[in-house]
């Protein structure tokens, strides 16, 4: 389904301070099935999935998805790909202060011009189902972390992407709330979505959810198991 | 095009909600922005509907006056010119005018005195504006006292109060009779103040004007545009006073907005990033900070243009009347007459919202066209 070859992403490039994140990464990732991309802190997972999400260009190699070569595509390509095949899960969360949780999870549906209505009930369909409507209406400050990765969530698969992409997803999660979210990506998975994991949690890697665990060291891939 | 408009209306819910998180900090940016647009509107409203009225007066206003200078000043006419000018083709109408000014010890104030041929005003009769009746509290059939050029008092009753619709030329008016008005400043019967003379077809008034000059080397020719250029220009100057004591205001204006709209915040910054990684293009973003800027710019445009529009017409201009009205002791009470200008409105607009809006664009597109792997870290 995504195939990347020969990829390399350097940043501050010609310059002294000159840092390669990724150096020269080649793998195919299949669709259906859960990726986890492991590694200490500087190994390069962040930026793997930034490529791969199309958020960012590889200084060079080149990426396929669903066999159409993604690199070289328009930024405002880039942007509706985003749109509609991923859906994000950042370590950070990244939710909208201020706003409602709904709101926020219905805002990568917003530019695509559906019905307002449509995005409401696709968004508290999902609220429904990771169990948070009664927090639909909650400012997202007053989340619990349980309950903000949910939004997380729900926001992540409004436009009902085909692949999921999560950072660090279970970083500040406690045990029993990380083995709960991977229940709920391994029912994603099951629904059909290719899943893209960053983490170095155990409980991530060792999951039954995960089909893969790609380890990766300094930008390059140390250990691919299957 | 549907599509369009759900996108549009998607896009403009979430700007008013994200407006909304910041009720304090934009609820005072409208407040300043309202001031400065009720404060530039009342403004150009009073001018424009003052020289509005003064053009309006001057309508009936004769086309040519004709004064005799001496020594560079304004002296009595003797009557005898007519008989040197009248058979110029094309005047129509020529005569004598008397008036001048009164000073009244009483009330400190000047009153204009005007003789006029068809008020039908006998001698030691007077028709007074309703300025003057205001400070005498003079009522039909009082009368008032003058002193006259040799210090002697006279008695005139008042035989009308003028309706106050005219009160901006007629507060301070004085209508009296020929007779009352020499004797009061002993002025010879074969002298007036001045001349005045209407014409057949105005494009000829350059032309007679020339004529008069070369027959009455001593006096002067003022045409109606001459007025109405002088009143153009007072009134500018006045709204120019006006506009240079807000220009402080209007200054901190513009440098509260540009930075509240230029600069954007780090929180802000971090929004736009979340907003392009979770999909959204960045003419999304624009057309967001768009609607912003409009919400608030058009917001503040609207109600203070309302406001000013209040504050001249219904209010009768309470807060700027005594700077924007002139010296004159006897304000006139009166109404303006609503008058709206449509290029003022717009000028007003293009000064005011558009600014702004464009102000809060370019930051937002700088923030948009970054990478938004950003958010990634």
């Amino acid at each position: 389904m995504i195939e990347l070859k020969a990829v390399k992403k350097s940043f501050n490039t010609g310059k002294p301070n000159e840092f390669v994140a990724i150096q020269g990464i080649s793998m195919l990732l299949e669709a259906h099935k859960a990726t986890v991309f492991k590694g200490p802190s500087g190994s390069g997972k962040t930026t793997l999935l930034s490529l791969i999400g199309c958020m960012t260009r590889p200084t060079s190699g080149r990426i396929w998805l669903l066999g159409r070569e993604i690199t070289s595509l328009p930024e405002r390509f880039l942007t509706e790909l985003r749109r509609k095949t991923f859906g994000f899960i950042f370590q950070q969360l990244n939710l909208i202060k201020g706003i409602t949780a709904l709101e926020n999870a219905m805002l990568p549906a917003y530019p695509a011009g559906d019905r307002y209505e449509s995005i409401k009930k696709r968004g508290m369909d999902l609220f429904d189902r990771f169990d948070i409507a009664s927090k639909a209406h909650a400012k997202t400050e007053w989340l619990s972390g349980g309950e903000a990765q949910r939004v997380a969530m729900a926001r992540a698969l409004i436009n009902d992407p085909d692949v999921i992409i999560a950072d660090e997803p279970t970083a500040h999660l406690d045990t029993h709330l990380s083995k709960e979210f991977m229940e709920m990506l391994g029912g994603l998975k099951q629904g059909g979505k290719t899943l893209l994991l960053a983490s170095h949690d155990p409980i991530v890697c060792e999951s039954q959810v995960a089909d893969r665990v790609v380890n990766l060291r300094d930008g390059k891939i140390e250990e691919d198991t299957k | 095009m549907k599509n369009w408009i759900d996108r549009q209306r998607n896009i403009v819910d979430f700007t008013l909600s994200s407006l909304l998180r910041r009720k304090k900090k934009n609820a005072a940016l409208i407040f300043v922005y309202t001031l400065v647009v009720f404060s530039l509107s009342s403004v150009l409203f009073f001018s424009q509907s003052l020289k509005k009225e003064a053009s309006i007066i001057l309508k009936e206003a004769p086309e040519m006056v004709i004064q005799k200078i001496v020594a560079g000043r304004h002296e009595q006419i003797p009557t005898s010119y007519i008989a040197k000018i009248e058979d110029i083709r094309g005047i129509t109408e020529l005569k004598a005018r008397l008036w001048g000014y009164y000073y009244d010890p009483v009330t400190g104030a000047n009153y204009t005195l005007v003789v006029n041929e068809d008020s039908g005003l006998s001698p030691g009769t007077i028709a007074i504006g309703n300025g003057v009746a205001k400070v005498r509290l003079a009522f039909k059939g009082d009368t008032i006292e003058f002193k006259a050029y040799d210090g002697k008092i006279f008695e005139l009753e008042v035989r009308e109060i003028l309706s106050p619709e005219s009160s901006l030329v007629s507060a301070d008016l004085i209508v009296i009779s020929e007779e009352d008005f020499r004797r009061l400043f002993s002025i010879p019967n074969d002298r007036a103040t001045d001349l005045i003379l209407r014409v057949a077809n105005p494009r000829e008034l350059p032309t007679i004007a020339l004529k008069i000059a070369e027959r009455l080397p001593d006096t002067r020719q003022v045409l109606t545009d001459d007025i109405l250029r002088t009143y153009d220009a007072v009134f500018n100057w006045r709204s120019g006073l006006m506009i240079a004591i807000f220009s402080g205001a209007l200054l901190a204006f513009i440098i509260f907005a540009w930075d509240k709209a230029s600069g954007l915040s780090a929180e802000e910054r971090r929004e736009i990033g979340i907003l392009k990684a979770i999909g959204w293009e960045t003419s999304d973003v624009i057309l967001m900070k768009f609607w912003e800027g409009l919400v608030v710019s058009l917001s503040a445009f609207l109600i203070g243009v309302i406001l000013g529009y209040i504050h001249i017409f219904l209010t009768s201009a309470r807060l700027f009347a005594p700077v924007l009205k002139g010296w004159a002791v006897l304000y006139p009470q009166f109404k303006i007459t609503p008058f709206i200008d449509g290029a003022l409105i717009a000028s007003l607009f293009f000064f005011t919202v558009v600014p702004y809006t464009a102000a809060t664009i370019i930051p937002s597109w700088k923030a948009a066209i970054v990478d938004p792997d950003s958010v990634m870290r």
